[in-house]
Parts: C-alpha cells; structure tokens; sequence
C-alpha cells in the first residue's frame, strides 16, 4: 500500500488533517473515557470522571486490551457510537 | 569489482544479465573482448557473471538506469565519458565491425536477440526515474499515519469529487507525465477561483487521481488550458446558481487512439478517457482552483455532467459536416469547452427533410434557458446519426443548418415581452420593440455523435453567453 501521496491541491493549507470541531460545551454529552491499559491510568480515569459527574456530564468507560496496539476496530467503533467526546488516559 | 558508481569508463561497455540465455551464450566472447584490450562489464543480477572477468555490480540497475538500456547484451562505446554508439544482442557480423576485433565467438549461431533489460520491467523503471531521476516531482509529499486506509484518505483530505480516487504515489505521477513532452514545471493556466498558476506536474496528480492514463493527459492539458482562458470564464461558471459546468467536445486522430466513446452512449458512462478526462479538469478545478460545492460553486442544482463531461465526436464518412473544433479554425486534434448546464434529449422520429427536422430542433432550441429568453445563452447542439443522415443526404453543412436555422429561432415581442402568455418572466421593455435572435452569432454550437440507431439528438443549454459571461474556447491538444 502506497504510504506517500503527491498533494493534488494548491498547497495553500496545511497538508495535516484538520482537526475535528471542539464542542462549545459538555452539557448533555456523553464523555467515553478510554484507559488504554498503561499503569495508573485508571487513576486517572477515575479522577476524571468524578469531576465530570460532579459537573452532571454522563461518562462511560471503556478499555483497550493492551497499550501496545492501536484500539480494535470493535472498540473504536463502540466508543463512537456512543459517545460525542472522548478522553483518553496515557498515564505512567 | 566496483561499488558504486554511476558512470563507466571510457572504451567498450558490456551490460548483462546472467537470466539472459543470449548473454550466457556470448559470455566466452565477452571474454575474447576483454582479452583483446579493454571491456567494462556491468551485470544486472549476478556480480558472478561472467566468471573469472571484473564485473561492476548493476544489482541495483542504477547504471542501467543512466545509460537507458532496454536490452541486454548491450554493447557500448563511451567516449569522454558520453555515449557514442551501442548495438543490442547478438549478430556476430554487427559485433565485428563495432568492436574491431575478428573471430568473435567461433561455433556459436551468427545470430540471437537479447532480452528485455531489468532496468524496464514494469514498475522498476518508474522506482528508478523516482529513485535517480532527481528531485523531478516538486509537488508537497504528503505522510500517510499507519492506519489510514490510502483511498479513505483522500476523502479525509478533501481532494476527492465524492467518488474514490486513485492514490497519486510519485511512481504513478511519474508514469502520468511520461504521457506528454512538456517539462513537468511548465505552468499550464492559472486556475480561478484562486487564481493558481497550475504547473503540469499538479495537473498529472489530478489526472492520476481521476483515473487517467497517461496517454490522457495531454487533452487534460488541454482542457485545463481551455478551460482557464479569460474568455471561457471559469470563475463564473463555478460560482454561478445556474447549473453550468464545462463540457468538453474532442475532435481529431487523438479520439480514436485513446478509444474514446463517439457512439452508442456517448454522452453516458462506461469508457474510461471520456470519463476520466472530464474528470479530472473537474478535480484540478476543485483541488488547484480552490472551486468546491458550497464554498465557491453556489449551483442551486448543478447536474451529473459536473463530475466530468467529455466525449469525443464521430469521425466517421456518415458525417453531414466536419468536426466542431475544425469548424472553429483548429483541424486535427483538438477540443472545445463549453459551459453546459445540461442535456435535453430530443426526439423527432417523423422527420425525413431537413426543414422539418430543422423546426423541431429550432423549437426545442427555444427553450434554453427559457422560451422567452433572447440573447441570453449559447447551446450546444448534439445531433445524433440518424438526426445528421437526413441533413447530409439532402446536402445540409453546417453552415446550411445554421442559416436555416436563424429565421427559426427569432423571437416576436408578443411572444417574449414581460407578461405575455401570462407569464411575468419575459425580456425587459427596452428590449420589446423589435424581434431578437435566440443566440447571438456564433452561439449555436453543432456537434455529431451517438449510437446509430434511433432520431434522437439532444440540446446542452450554456450559461451567460458572450463577452458578459463565457465564449466557448477551442484549442489543439499535443500528439504523442
């Protein structure tokens, strides 16, 4: 699979992929929070979604199956589906 | 043996390979060469080869490469470091007179032709112009992240008409711009809406990403260079709420030699230059221009033909005139952008005299734009076979059917004032003392094409017609 392409455009905008809009707000969003299995990052997690629920923002939480591998396409899919946000602990 | 360098000695250059049975066969002659005073011997597989001789290692096929080898055995004689003649395989007389050396390979056959050289095989010789042709492609290297999907990533990045997209890598853009002889930095047009100058680098990107060939990008070049002249109006065509986007008409040898559809469907899909070609105008358009849907293209409606409209017209001895470009003062290969907003086919199955096929057209002709619109746009008229038989037999040109065609398409005041037939749309007052011409001179646009059975042709409706918006634009595409 070809992994360098020639840019077709005028080149007048970045080549990165633009970002996709933040929301302006939390309110009434669900927020996945995703612990990708390095150490403590379920304290973090856990941190994170006391301060949330104490602003009545629904979480739910979520888990890669390792740190070393991209998140299953299974996962990802699942985190999209439900949620609007998604926060994810790298931890250490 | 010698690393790597990238020229050869002076005197007489042998380059093999040990997979050639002709090069195995000629190996004790290769010797005989080298006995005799002097030959560089450069391999393409097997540094090995042939035994007990220095050998430069070409494993990498950049010396094959520089000295654009496409057979092997190659003989050659350098001379101040530059070429100055080669002979290719073997014939034993040939061998003779170019090396001076008698008595070359005794007991072998007088005769055999070489093999295809490593260096051409498909896909390494586009590797190879990449890896050692310099920095040729100046276009902006894009990285793709490990998990994108290389066609969802052209989508991801805007760069795509809706449709997939071929990934334009540096090795397909290299095979593109093998289709033309123009330098790769050479700018074609400067492409509105912002008014980019488009080099013919950037427009081959485009082409691999429509799916061209590249045998197609020169009337892609062309195209664009049409398209983008200040007459044509590209700009406004764009951005218009009218549905218009550019037709392009191509006439001439090139047409058959890139098997592009002039029959049955013609204006349909399922031929590749006509779809391809079209295209990618539309996507240089999009990509270099800046003019996307929503952004600069405001078409309240736009139509299908927008995501590329090409077609070739029939070049064949049925033909009631010549071809449209020819028409337009360039003969041979050749096309014409035209902004079309789209097709109204026609039928007139009754008709077997020019006159009366002449009104029915006339009265469908009428309703570009509106039926109480003078003035207002051009047309482009697409008279299928069986339409174009019954005015070649009764000897009908061109210019015959137009001069018929002009008492036809004059407008009353009755019929167009503002408010006549009880419709408010009509042509302003200071307008609606005299009769007006539905197009203004050379507005009607005639061209011949289509699948042989059925009287049917069609009419393309223009945008603003003329100096105030866009004048068709006829130019000549480069021959291979």
């Amino acid at each position: 699979m070809a992994r360098t392409l020639l840019d077709p455009t005028s080149e007048r905008r970045p080549a990165e992929r633009a970002l996709t809009p933040r929301p302006p707000s939390l309110e009434g969003r669900t927020v996945g929070l995703l612990d990708i299995s390095k150490s403590r990052g379920d304290v973090v997690v856990d941190e994170l979604e006391a301060l949330l629920h104490a602003d009545g923002v629904a979480t739910l939480r979520y888990r890669k199956p390792t740190f070393a591998r991209p998140a299953p396409v299974d996962l990802r899919h699942e985190i999209a589906t439900h949620c609007e946000v998604v926060i994810e602990a790298l931890a250490d | 043996m010698v690393g790597a360098m990238t020229t050869v000695p002076d005197g007489l250059v042998a380059v093999v390979k040990r997979d050639c049975p002709t090069c195995t066969l000629v190996e004790p002659v290769l010797r005989q060469l080298a006995d005799a005073g002097g030959l560089t011997v450069v391999c393409q597989d097997d540094p090995a080869f042939p035994r007990d001789l220095p050998v430069v290692d070409d494993r990498e096929l950049e010396l094959s490469w520089r000295l654009r080898i496409e057979t092997v055995p190659t003989l050659l004689r350098m001379a101040d470091g530059t070429e100055s003649g080669r002979i290719e395989g073997w014939l034993r007389s040939r061998w003779e007179s170019f090396t001076g050396v008698t008595g070359l390979g005794e007991g072998l056959p007088e005769h055999r032709p070489g093999c295809g050289s490593r260096s051409v095989e498909w896909g390494v010789e586009d590797e190879l112009a990449r890896r050692y042709g310099g920095r040729l492609l100046t276009a902006r290297r894009v990285e793709l992240a490990d998990l994108e999907d290389d066609v969802e990533a052209l989508f991801d990045r805007g760069w795509t008409d809706g449709l997939p997209c071929v990934p334009p890598t540096e090795e397909r853009v290299l095979r593109m711009l093998g289709g033309t002889r123009r330098a790769p930095d050479e700018v074609v047009a400067v492409v509105p809406p912002d008014l980019v100058e488009c080099t013919v680098e950037k427009v081959a990107v485009n082409a691999v990403l429509a799916g061209c060939l590249p045998e197609h990008l020169p009337v892609v070049l062309a195209a664009v260079e049409a398209a983008c002249r200040d007459e044509f109006a590209l700009h406004g065509v764009l951005a218009t709420t009218w549905s218009a986007g550019p037709v392009v008409v191509v006439d001439g040898p090139v047409t058959a030699r890139l098997r592009m559809n002039s029959g049955i469907n013609v204006l349909g899909q399922g031929n590749r230059a006509n779809a391809t070609i079209g295209r990618a105008l539309q996507l240089v358009v999009r990509n270099v221009g800046g003019g996307r849907p929503g952004e600069v293209d405001r078409a309240t409606l736009g139509h299908p033909g927008k995501l590329g409209w090409c077609f070739a017209e029939a070049d064949d001895d049925l033909r009631p005139f010549p071809p449209l470009a020819e028409s337009r003062g360039v003969p041979g290969s050749a096309l014409t952008v035209f902004a079309g907003a789209g097709l109204t086919p026609f039928l007139d199955q009754a008709s077997r005299t020019p006159e009366s096929l002449a009104r029915t057209l006339a009265l469908v002709l009428r309703t570009v734009g509106h039926p109480k619109s003078a003035l207002g746009m051009d047309a482009l008229v697409v008279l299928g076979p069986e339409h174009g038989r019954v005015f070649r037999e009764a000897g009908w040109d061109r210019e015959r059917l137009l001069a018929e065609l002009d008492p036809l398409l004059v407008l009353q005041p009755e019929e167009f004032r503002r408010g006549a037939q009880g419709i408010a749309e009509g042509m302003p007052d200071a307008l609606a003392d005299r009769p007006l011409p539905k197009f203004r001179p050379g507005g009607l646009l005639l061209a011949y094409a289509g699948g042989p059975a059925g009287m049917f042709s069609a009419v393309i409706s223009g945008w603003v017609s003329g100096p105030a918006g866009s004048v068709p634009v006829t130019v000549p595409i480069e021959e291979a």
